[in-house]
């Protein structure tokens, strides 16, 4: 780890301002992601900028949703009541995510910006397009059995956001709450704000240097009251997802009026899925029906050697989720 | 010479030995006084050295760029082969590996070349730990970089047939009887491959060492090692300094597994760093450095073929192995082993094959040979089973061995009979739907597996020291490791029966150079041997008093023969007339004795047994005493459920049974064995390292991507011993628990997943895609 300074700052103005004269800078809050990679040499700061001050709090219901403040930690949201309630995808999306010690710690804007688990990108001896652009991408001929196999390019294959959460907030229509260094503000969906890889595997979000997490948003839909997150690992816990899927159905008089699909573990993002929930919509809720969304969803899967197995696993993880949900 | 006393003997019924007591040192490990290697903080001048690896897996190093790394603050030294202290022996040639008695014949910063990624290429010393780390990562090396061999599956690996395997320990051909000529004869015939991953041992403290030059010819080490007299081999044989020069210290281990049973190459270079920068150095490897700094389990094939007949009796057994070793050494786990011991079978063949990689050498790993060998049997066992109809724990009866099938010896003591039987008592075996994938829990597939365990005693000896006190205290001390399991309990407990006195009153010390020496802890002997230690010093001590009594006239021992008294509970009687005799104290205090010492020698394994022939003056009795084989023996019993449809497997019942001779403590017994089944279970379902196979380097070196089981993985686990009383193998009759408590795990998760799903996975570990890849029989 290399040296850095550290500043505290109480306010999103200040936080922003503090970062001004330094390029290689970086924020903090429960450090759970940023620490690991500065350690690994992988991240270098020249500064950081604790954030945990900042007024980014709440839980609360708005006109708009549920809005959770930036700041509140994976615990708390994940057992908060109206999360619960309302959003079972999003809550069991956070509590079985890392562990009770990483939740306690882990805030909602800093879960966002969580970065891949891919072996070539935590290890600096190894090239890899993500670190050092240009370098390759060994893992598309090495070990890619934990990687995407949608949303993939020639340049990479790596979930880039390896997590849970972003998967529900991505199949829930949320919308992310920016501010820059202006003090402006934006409203960024949670499905625009990943990118895809592409050529610049490097860039894997809209978020402008400088510019901070202030809140999630999410709807207040039926289909997000009756949704589940199901998370498949070889490990009961702490362990990322090998495929997830977090879905939502509003059925009435057994068809599905609406339906919301997002797969965890198989994207280059939070995977979204219009192709399941095309098929979804207006069908029955039957299992006939949610394999043939599974199929859509995973149509157009570029597996590798070692991942092809995960165009079966998340297809039977999607059709587990839909069953659990409808039933 | 007599034979030896026996605590069977002289202790009849156990007083605190058995007994389920509580860590003596648990409490100073909860409140943080319990000093690991890496702790001794307050050493004068203490300095912190890290280690610099190499990226690539095979090279030349070209050049060093130390410049800014040496403007840093606090850095003392940046060490290289260019500048380090040079060293009398290095293992790189076979008599300088023999004599360190080194796990790798290849020590780094010795040249420019580059073997294995991960490889020590410097060694950063600074006044700090951060300041170390910090300047290790700015130190550029320029390499020439070579197109490495990741393992014997790469095309271009060129395999051979060792002559010996495990550092030259066993053969690497096996045969007994003609195995080939059994097996096209057998009318029943299974040819199955097994593929094991690479494992790493991951305790959870690091290795570490902490090297302090006391004078030029006087050197401690603090080290984490599971044993303090091979480390002080190791590494004064290094220095050219007699082994007295060296002193090692371990009082408290976090685990060793077996990659701490010998001295790796950070051990010396902390040392050198030591004598470089003429301060005490401490070194504690990072997470991702264990994955290359101190063994592990090689990456390995193996193809068993087994003949039987109709009924299922073995005919055939023909073992073969094919596993990466690295550039210079030929490590294998003799697996064979347990294949060739397991069941009555009239012929067996072993051979091994071996490919050069750019690895580092592969070690030791608990149950090493035992673990993964007992994989390919106890499939191929439930295979059989399966396939002839028959229960699987009726076709282990029906090739059960009643006498050592390698050398027709009988068992010093054999209780897999009762293990089987209680095993399947506990677990409910009885009620198993023969069927396989017949049984459900809703959506999830309900299977129940068993698998027989074996781990041998293996030949060790070692000393202890004990002193009496007339005050009715007593300190009795060994160079033994505890490894986290409970040696300073369990010792104790030997202790405070030998000599009569409670808990509270006896301290056992261990962990030293400077107290009597001790085998390493590993192989499962420490237990035995040193518990046999301390039950003979404390019987010497004995000697000594029962001496002092019989020539001193105030005694009611006076004039007594030496050999008509006993001690008994701390008192010294008359056999004949227990009523005559006195306690210590009061003997002591005539005698103005302050205390008293006792040494002993406890044997372990065959060299007890042969010494206990060689010293029966009952010659009609020698035969019938030596020569037995000896082994432990048990059963584990898992049940799993599996998701049909996400291939995820959960073990949701256990049961385990062992025959392990004399348990010392009935608690920290049940915890190892709990321990080594998780460890099994981690192995079964989820547990490997993945090399890339262009770079020849690991892609998941840290705890994050390495999954070991969590809680929730792991349910309530049922654990019983059958209370076995062998006398041929050392005077307390302990055989050793490390081990076994692993030996068969694995088989019995994959014949559980078997019984569930009807689908046979024989790749280690038994992960989702592997299941969902399977095909049901």
């Amino acid at each position: 780890m290399n040296n850095f300074s550290y500043t505290q700052a109480s306010s999103a103005k200040e936080a922003t301002a503090s970062r001004a004269g330094t390029a290689q800078s970086a924020y903090i809050a429960g450090g759970t992601t940023l620490l690991d990679l500065m350690k690994a040499n992988l991240e270098e700061h020249a500064q950081l900028v604790d954030i945990n001050l900042l007024p980014f709090k709440g839980i609360e219901q708005t006109a708009d949703g549920l809005r959770i403040g930036a700041m509140e930690r994976m615990s708390d949201v994940g057992e908060h009541p109206l999360v619960v309630q309302n959003y079972p995808a999003v809550s069991e999306s956070l509590l079985l995510a890392a562990s009770p010690q990483l939740r306690n710690m882990a805030s909602i804007g800093g879960n966002m910006l969580q970065r891949t688990r891919c072996g070539y990108f935590r290890d600096a001896a190894f090239p890899c397009n993500k670190r050092v652009p240009g370098s390759g991408c060994p893992a598309i001929a090495g070990d890619n059995h934990n990687l995407a196999i949608l949303g993939v390019s020639d340049a990479c294959i790596a979930t880039a956001y390896p997590g849970d959460l972003a998967v529900a907030l991505a199949a829930f229509d949320a919308v992310l709450t920016l501010e820059n260094a202006k003090g402006k503000q934006r409203r960024v969906p949670v499905t625009e704000f990943y990118v895809l890889p592409g050529r610049t595997p490097q860039r894997e979000t809209v978020l402008e240097p400088g510019e901070l997490i202030v809140a999630v948003t999410i709807p207040n839909t039926a289909h997000a009251r009756r949704s589940t997150y199901l998370k498949v690992r070889e490990r009961t816990s702490y362990a990322y997802a090998l495929a997830s899927a977090a879905v939502g159905l509003d059925v009435q008089g057994g068809t599905i009026r609406s339906a919301r699909v997002a797969l965890g573990g198989v994207g280059t993002k939070p995977w979204r899925s219009p192709e399941a929930e095309k098929v979804l919509t207006g069908a029955p809720a039957t299992e006939a029906t949610f394999r043939a969304a599974a199929a859509a969803a995973l149509r157009g899967a570029q597996p590798h050697d070692d991942n092809r197995y995960k165009v079966e696993l998340a297809q039977n993880t999607l059709v587990q989720a839909l069953l659990a949900v409808s039933s | 010479m007599d034979t030896e006393p026996k605590f069977f003997e002289t202790n009849p019924t156990a007083g605190v030995v058995g007994k389920p007591l509580n860590r003596v040192d648990g409490r100073d490990k909860v409140m943080g006084r319990a000093k690991y290697a890496a702790e001794y903080n307050n050493l004068p001048g203490l300095a912190h050295a890290v280690i610099k690896t190499s990226d690539v897996a095979k090279g030349r190093i070209t050049g060093f760029d130390t410049t800014a790394a040496m403007k840093q603050p606090g850095v003392l030294a940046i060490l290289t082969y260019q500048n380090i202290p040079k060293l009398a022996k290095t293992p790189n040639d076979a008599d300088g590996k023999k004599a360190i008695g080194a796990p790798m014949g290849y020590l780094p910063l010795t040249d420019d070349q580059i073997h294995y990624a991960g490889q020590p290429v410097a060694v950063v010393v600074a006044d700090t730990l951060e300041r170390a780390q910090y300047a290790a990562a700015l130190l550029k090396v320029q390499v020439a970089a070579d197109k490495p061999i990741a393992s014997y599956e790469d095309p271009k690996a060129q395999l051979f047939d060792p002559e010996k395997i495990q550092d030259g320990k066993a053969d690497g051909h096996v045969k007994r009887g003609d195995a080939q000529a059994a097996f096209a004869a057998a009318p029943v015939q299974l040819t199955h491959k097994y593929t094991h991953a690479i494992n790493h041992h991951s305790p959870m403290e690091p290795g570490a060492t902490t090297a302090h030059w006391e004078a030029p010819d006087r050197l401690t080490i603090y080290e984490s090692t599971q044993g303090v007299t091979r480390t002080q081999k190791s590494v004064s044989t290094m220095l050219g300094l007699s082994a007295e020069q060296v002193r090692v210290v371990t009082k408290y281990l976090g685990g060793g597994f077996g990659c701490k049973g010998s001295a790796w190459p950070h051990t010396i270079l902390t040392v050198q760093a030591a004598k470089a920068v003429g301060r005490p150095v401490k070194l504690a490897l990072t997470r991702p450095q264990m994955f290359t700094g101190m063994g592990h389990r090689e990456d390995q094939t193996q193809t068993l073929r087994l003949g039987a007949t109709k009924d299922g009796k073995l005919t055939a057994l023909i073992h073969e192995k094919t596993s990466t070793t690295s550039p210079w050494d030929n490590y294998a786990e003799s697996n064979s082993k347990i294949i060739n011991m397991l069941y009555e079978c009239p012929t067996f063949e072993a051979s091994y094959q071996l490919a050069r990689a750019n690895v580092m050498t592969s070690t030791f790993t608990r149950a090493p040979g035992e673990a993964p060998g007992s994989f390919a049997i106890e499939s191929s066992m439930d295979d059989l089973a399966y396939q002839l109809g028959i229960d699987p724990i009726e076709i282990r009866l029906r090739n059960y061995a009643e006498k050592d099938p390698t050398n027709g010896h009988p068992w010093s003591s054999k209780s897999l009979k009762q293990c089987y039987a209680r095993g399947a008592e506990l677990f409910g075996w009885s009620k198993r739907n023969p069927k396989n994938g017949a049984t459900r829990d809703g959506r999830l597939l309900v299977g129940w597996g068993m698998a027989t365990a074996s781990y041998p005693v293996h030949n060790s000896q070692g000393t202890a020291r004990a002193r009496l006190y007339a005050d009715g205290h007593a300190v009795v001390q060994s160079g033994a490791t505890d490894l986290g399991t409970g040696t300073y309990t369990v010792m104790t407990q030997v202790a405070c029966d030998a000599l009569g006195l409670p808990m509270d009153k006896v301290r056992f010390e261990l962990g030293d150079t400077k107290l009597p020496t001790a085998p390493n802890s590993g192989g499962s002997v420490a237990a035995g041997t040193v518990s046999s230690s301390v039950y003979m010093a404390v019987q010497d001590l004995w000697q000594k008093l029962i001496k002092v009594a019989v020539l001193d006239k105030k005694s009611p021992l006076y004039r007594a023969k030496i050999a008509d008294v006993e001690a008994k509970a701390g008192r010294l009687q008359l056999k004949s007339d227990p009523k005559k005799g006195e306690g210590f104290a009061d003997l002591m205090k005539r005698a103005d004795m302050s205390d008293v010492e006792g040494n002993g020698q406890g044997r372990y394994g065959s060299g007890y047994e042969d010494a206990q022939a060689a010293a029966n003056a009952d010659q009609s009795k020698k035969d019938e005493a030596a020569h037995h084989s000896m082994h432990s023996f048990g059963a584990h019993f898992c049940e799993v459920k599996v998701d049909p449809d996400l291939g995820t497997v959960r073990v949701t019942r256990w049961v385990s049974v062992h025959g392990a001779g004399r348990i010392l403590n009935a608690k920290t017994a049940r915890s190892q064995i709990i321990g080594g089944s998780i460890f099994g279970i981690g192995a079964a379902l989820m547990e490997g390292t993945v090399r890339d196979q262009h770079f020849s380097r690991y892609t998941n070196a840290s705890l994050a991507d390495y999954h070991i089981p969590v809680n929730a993985d792991i349910p309530e686990m049922t654990v019983e011993f059958i209370d076995e009383h062998d006398p041929h193998i050392n005077a307390m009759g302990v055989k050793g628990i490390g081990e076994i408590s692993m030996v068969g795990v694995s088989a019995a998760v994959a014949n559980a997943v078997f019984h569930a799903t009807g689908k046979r996975v024989r790749e280690l570990p038994l992960t989702p895609e592997k299941i969902l890849g399977a095909k049901a029989v």
